[in-house]
């Protein structure tokens, strides 16, 4: 009918779609995705198969690799619950870079200038710095969406770019440390403003706050009336505001929550992982974490396993720049996933039958 | 500041606007045609590598050019299959694209950092133009690119609004089914102005990698492809207030590469902010006032057609 491509296919509307149709379609898409990236590889003349092994054995095939995988999928888990709760109601919040940055930047101030609390005090604030900060950052493009319908996917993205200069100027300036030989870091924190770490990996304590803030969310969504309003609020903004829910708040609160949750995720990589703010805190975890939500079709739960895979896929890719290959390549991998995927979606909704003669 | 300084800073601003008005000048015919794609981004990436290598190892900056259409157009074909045929989110898909392109390009530029070019775009005086005080220093001793990008907005004006071809595009974007009923070919009409667009896009990417800094450096193009997304909006769909646009930005751009070498005490990253923050704040405004004007936005973009849900 519409579809020309497919010759003597055609498409019709199919009501149900059963999970089984769905995790099969889902899995057909991330290997479709990966030959396709493949496929470049191939024609520059290297071995895609010797890549993908690499990638996987570096990052599942041991045990420190399945633990550095779990220290990436962290920051990625939190930040891609951060943006699914924002696509939950149509908003585009792509700024989670950002908001990451303006967590991490939140809980340094109290790790660098409030040293000698105690860590019983100095987590919990610094946690909710992370959070109010994160948050805030989110608002910026909320507030001109909410009222004047700004696009927020461009704003919130344009601020990824200032927040990373903020930073930048943080590092090299006021916050740099003096005695850091000239690297554009801060001085490491005091024991106080460190999250533990599970024996002697580098996986911190925070990923319990992945899976309370995962359980959380899917009870907001699934059980409170709130959680229903978003998701109407995001079908039709006219039925929500005929059934008295105001559209400007929620997109409000949305956007804050939604920055918050990335805030925690800088949070929790500056006082888990990495112990001082530095230029490079993150290889794109936030734009990786809008690949993560709707590979998981916005489910919680889901997002933590993808997260897993994401991160491992990471893990490889940094593995590979022992071999001169440049570790941002894996987001080839990611958008060529993301477009079988997207692709894939209307196999959901529609059923391919070859049409009458 | 003496009046040679502000010369050399508009000059400079119009170099720096021009990468983002190719871009610009894309996105404006694809969503002209009624498709969003965020892509431009990652399309600028690959045409800058693609550009930088075959230029850089034919020795032929035109043959890099070329290939930085044909791989920015290559690039848009995806985005063009998944939202035109699949009906995906075209929002989802542009997202896709540019992270696809960010990766690619570092995959295929690994090796490229840091090599000198061979070929170069390089400022030509037009003959007597050049000549004119203050205007002919700021616009007339320019790159081809330059005045190439100046001859296309001219014709992208006048096929937009005196050719059958262009109302026939701007239909399409505001009421496909409509246009559909008359036995005009949407998907053509969308394909058309989606690979156009990411054509273009590789061209500001050729433009950043052959005579902005000439050489290859991971993600070079910087954000430049969401700014000229962003301009598309303050241009409201039109290509000569893109060209408004891509100036205006690449002065302030010009402007705070200049303030430092001027001596003004302003840290370099808060200078290094100014164009992102300064769109985002044209963004704002230029949203607010086309919403009074109830102009502007193409009725269709962003929604996917299908004819059985006309």
């Amino acid at each position: 009918m519409n579809l020309k491509l497919l010759g003597s296919w055609e498409i019709k509307k199919a009501n149900t779609s059963s999970a089984l149709k769905k995790f099969g379609i889902s899995v057909t898409s991330i290997v479709l995705g990966l030959l396709f990236a493949g496929l470049f590889v191939l024609i520059t003349g290297k071995d895609p198969l010797k890549l993908y092994n690499e990638i996987f054995q570096s990052s599942v095939g041991s045990i420190y690799g399945l633990s550095e995988t779990l220290v990436e999928m962290i920051p990625l888990a939190l930040c891609s619950l951060g943006v699914s709760l924002a696509f939950r109601m149509q908003l585009w919040n792509i700024g989670a870079e950002g908001q990451f940055y303006m967590g991490a930047f939140g809980a340094t101030y109290f790790a660098l200038f409030f040293s000698d609390l105690p860590k019983l005090i100095m987590l919990p604030l610094m946690l909710i710095a992370g959070f109010i900060c994160g948050g805030l950052w989110a608002l910026i493009p909320a507030i001109p969406k909410a009222f004047w319908n700004v696009n927020e996917t461009i704003s919130s993205l344009l601020l990824n770019y200032v927040a990373y200069f903020w930073m930048a100027y943080l590092v090299y300036g006021p916050w740099k440390d003096p005695k850091g030989n000239n690297f554009p870091l801060t001085k490491t924190f005091p024991d106080s403003a460190t999250i533990p770490v599970f024996g002697n990996t580098r996986i911190s304590y925070a990923i319990f706050l992945v899976l309370i803030i995962a359980v959380a969310m899917y009870i907001l969504i699934k059980y409170s009336k709130w959680g229903y309003e978003i998701s109407v609020s995001g079908s039709s903004r006219k039925a929500a505001n005929y059934a008295g829910m105001s559209y400007v708040k929620n997109v409000l609160m949305v956007m804050f929550l939604s920055g918050a949750v990335s805030g925690i995720a800088g949070m929790a990589e500056v006082s888990g992982v990495l112990h001082r703010l530095q230029q490079t805190i993150s290889p794109g975890y936030g734009y990786t974490a809008i690949l993560i939500a709707l590979l998981a079709r916005l489910n919680p739960f889901s997002i933590l396993l993808v997260s897993f895979l994401m991160g491992g896929l990471l893990v490889g890719g940094f593995s590979l720049q022992t071999s001169g290959f440049p570790s941002s390549m894996v987001s080839m991998f990611q958008g060529s996933i993301l477009f079988f995927v997207l692709a894939g979606e209307i196999f959901n909704n529609y059923r391919l039958v070859r049409k009458k003669a | 500041m003496d009046l040679n300084y502000i010369i050399a800073i508009l000059a400079a601003g119009v170099v720096a606007g021009t990468p983002i008005l190719y871009a610009s000048l894309g996105e404006v015919i694809a969503e002209r045609a009624g498709i969003l794609n965020l892509g431009v981004e990652g399309m600028m990436l690959v045409g800058a590598v693609s550009a930088f290598y075959v230029g850089t190892f034919t020795e032929n900056k035109w043959l890099g050019l070329l290939v930085a259409l044909i791989a920015g157009g290559l690039m848009a074909l995806i985005h063009a299959v998944i939202t035109i045929n699949f009906r995906a989110n075209q929002v989802a898909s542009g997202l896709a694209l540019t992270i696809f392109g960010t990766g690619l390009s570092a995959y295929l530029g690994r090796g490229l950092v840091g090599i000198p070019p061979t070929s170069t775009f390089k400022a030509v005086a037009v003959p007597v133009l050049s000549q004119i005080p203050v205007i002919g220093k700021i616009f007339f001793n320019q790159d081809i690119m330059v005045y190439l990008s100046v001859i296309l907005v001219a014709i992208l004006w006048f096929v937009f609004y005196k050719t059958k071809a262009g109302l026939l595009l701007r239909a399409v974007g505001e009421n496909p089914s409509a246009v559909d009923a008359l036995g005009h070919n949407i998907f053509f009409v969308r394909y058309a102005a989606v690979i156009i667009g990411g054509m273009l896009a590789g061209a500001g990417g050729a433009y950043l990698s052959l005579a902005y800094s000439p050489s290859w450096i991971e993600n070079m193009s910087a954000g430049r492809g969401w700014i000229a997304v962003a301009l598309v909006i303050f241009a409201v769909w039109d290509p000569s207030r893109a060209l408004l646009g891509a100036w205006l930005f690449g002065v302030i751009a010009s402007l705070g590469l200049h303030l430092q070498a001027l001596g003004v005490m302003i840290p370099s990253n808060f200078l290094q902010m100014l164009p992102y923050l300064f769109t985002f704040i044209v963004l704002v405004f230029t949203t607010r006032e086309t919403k009074n004007r109830r102009s502007g936005t193409p009725a269709a973009l962003g929604i996917p057609y299908s004819r059985e849900e006309r």
